[in-house]
């Protein structure tokens, strides 16, 4: 019987031959992900305590993106002391204010395939595209990575999810999300969710990681695509050159699955998610009509260079309506720098999108774009569970940027391909 | 580390981080933070949960963001114990790993609120006190026994940290 990719990966960073789901082993971290959030803040006082420095500095690369920019005395403390202890450690990898982490880490090319990686915050299996195994953890966890370099791991059953056909125009790769969260369930601990099929080999990286991103709603340990020559490109995109060896990092054709599933693309129309999970979702003509105060185009899975050029695509010669505010943070300042060259932010300025500093912003009601009571959010973020963007009383609908664009422009939720036929 | 004994306090399935540990209160304090604790979904638990209460919960209890303060909100209100049909995978890691015994109970929709629990999280054995029902339950897992025990991570790495230096 063959293995999956992520037990070849996990038996590579535990020193076996071999590894069996349910099977407990310590692995070896080839690279840590911090962020300002449960980064140093949370880490450097235990470090403190235990008397202990980290254990490679060159292992770990360290982003602000949920505090940035300063808005007040708090998230300036939070940057500072995320600041000073890069230099107190020598951290060579820092990306200060450069966007979100999983995004820039990706734009960096440190993600390769047949990669152990660890991040800092649930949404880290977003470098599973890239197929290496990259799982997110507490800040608590981390200490003890940055401490000693290991991490322990149950090894966990490998679910595949095969998509064939093409999307209709107005389609992306958020719909499979929000469809597979309601198919598949929020509850997929000790699983790894793997996408493949030749709708996944014609998507671009920018899409790929939102299948991979968004393993974190359907609860998984995380998501693994294994590498193609799309995979390799992107890499060299990045300045990098990937290993020989990269195209090895495949399952086997007899891995014993837990599952397979097969979807189709074909027939596969625009999905949102209500409040307040994003497994409360259906076809977007399902919720077609509910108003809506603020669309957000945002966060590390739903403004990425793609992301923005889907919504441009949708708002050329059109305007967001009156009594509806269109909010848009770019993922990362490379994504707006991009968004700026090719003419698409034009566009979102001219619709009359609002403009926001790139970071986590408002998607975690953090940042600028927090929601007040009974206020009604269609947004192309990852989560819409109750209090996530502000107010209790708020309400979130999740869509792929496509729908978030149609119902910016029509103040109601709207069938993007309406709009784009 | 022996038998827990307090009052339960009974949730649904899927309840999330952002739930346990809003947003809003990110940069606040522990004691700040832990205050909105489950506020969204029942306002009054955060200001009437009892120092040994044990939480009890559906499945996939802690689903979502890997925020430690979620376990940490019920550690500062000295949550004893946390019961659940599943877990979400960082939440459960994250309160093992700040010593609360976090147990999988597929029995909770058999719970009461305000029920008194015991619970022994090496033997693993759940009693109802108030409707005198035993449950037997899987007990820690080996791996993580020292380290709960020991009260954490913390406490495990300095153990960890004095061995290799010796």
């Amino acid at each position: 019987m063959g293995f999956s990719l992520q037990q070849k990966i996990l038996a590579r960073a535990a020193g076996q031959d071999s590894v069996t789901p349910g099977e407990i082993v310590t692995c070896k971290v080839d690279l840590a992900m911090l962020l300002d959030s449960g980064g140093p803040r949370r880490i450097w006082p235990r470090l403190k305590e235990l008397g202990v420095g980290v254990w490679d500095p060159d292992k770990i690369v360290i982003m602000t993106d949920h505090f940035t920019p300063a808005v007040d005395a708090e998230s300036a403390a939070i940057l500072k002391l995320t600041r000073e202890f890069v230099a107190e450690f020598k951290i060579r990898n820092f990306f200060d204010m450069q966007g979100i982490g999983h995004v820039v880490l990706a734009e960096q090319g440190f993600v390769q395939p047949g990669m152990f990686l660890c991040g800092g915050d649930s949404h880290s299996c977003n470098g599973g595209a890239y197929g290496c195994y990259m799982a997110g953890f507490g800040a608590i966890e981390m200490t003890g990575v940055v401490v000693t370099g290991e991490i322990w791991i149950q090894v966990p059953e490998t679910i595949r999810v095969n998509w064939s056909g093409q999307f209709a125009h107005g389609v992306a790769a958020k719909d499979i999300m929000l469809l597979l969260c309601r198919e598949l369930g929020i509850d997929n601990a000790f699983r790894v969710i793997e996408y493949g099929g030749d709708t996944i080999a014609a998507m671009p990286m920018n899409e790929r990681v939102v299948l991979t991103n968004m393993a974190a709603e359907l609860g998984a340990e995380t998501g693994i695509i294994e590498p193609d020559d799309t995979t390799l490109a992107a890499i060299r995109t990045a300045g990098r050159e990937p290993e020989p060896d990269a195209l090895q990092w495949r399952s086997d054709p007899d891995t014993n699955y837990l599952a397979v599933h097969a979807f189709d693309a074909d027939s596969l129309e625009p999905q949102v998610a209500a409040p307040h999970s994003p497994d409360n979702s259906g076809a977007v003509a399902d919720f077609a009509g509910v108003n809506v105060d603020q669309a957000y185009i945002g966060a590390c899975v739903g403004a990425k260079l793609t992301d923005l050029q889907m919504v441009a695509e949708v708002l050329q010669g059109r305007t967001v309506a009156a009594g509806t505010r269109l909010l848009v943070a770019p993922a990362s300042q490379k994504v707006l720098r991009d968004a700026t060259a090719d003419g698409t932010l034009e566009i979102l300025t001219e619709a009359g999108a609002y403009l926001l500093p790139t970071g986590c912003g408002a998607c975690a009601a953090l940042g600028a774009g927090i929601l007040a009571e009974d206020e009604v959010c269609i947004s192309s973020t990852n989560r819409n569970f109750k209090g996530r963007m502000g107010a209790n009383s708020a309400e979130v609908y999740l869509g792929s940027p496509y729908t978030v664009a149609a119902s910016a422009v029509a103040g109601r939720i709207t069938d993007p391909r309406e709009l784009l036929a | 580390m022996s038998a827990l004994t307090g009052q339960a306090w009974v949730f649904g399935a899927d309840v999330n981080t952002d739930v346990m540990a809003p947003g809003l209160y990110f940069k606040a304090p522990i004691a700040e933070m832990a205050r909105h604790c489950m506020e969204a979904i029942d306002p009054g638990f955060a200001a009437n949960v009892q120092p040994g209460d044990i939480v009890v919960a559906g499945k996939n209890f802690g689903v979502g963001s890997a925020r430690e303060q979620a376990p940490m909100a019920f550690k500062h209100l000295g949550v004893g114990a946390i019961i659940a049909g599943s877990f979400g995978r960082i939440f459960y890691r994250n309160a093992l790993n700040f010593g609360i015994p976090t147990l999988i109970f597929p029995e909770a929709a058999q719970i009461s609120r305000g029920d008194r629990l015991q619970v022994d999280p090496i033997a693993g054995v759940v009693e109802n006190l108030s409707a005198e029902q035993r449950y037997t339950i899987a007990a820690l897992p080996e791996h993580l026994m020292a380290m709960v025990t020991s009260g954490g991570l913390m406490p495990y790495l300095k153990q960890r940290l004095a061995q290799d230096t010796n």
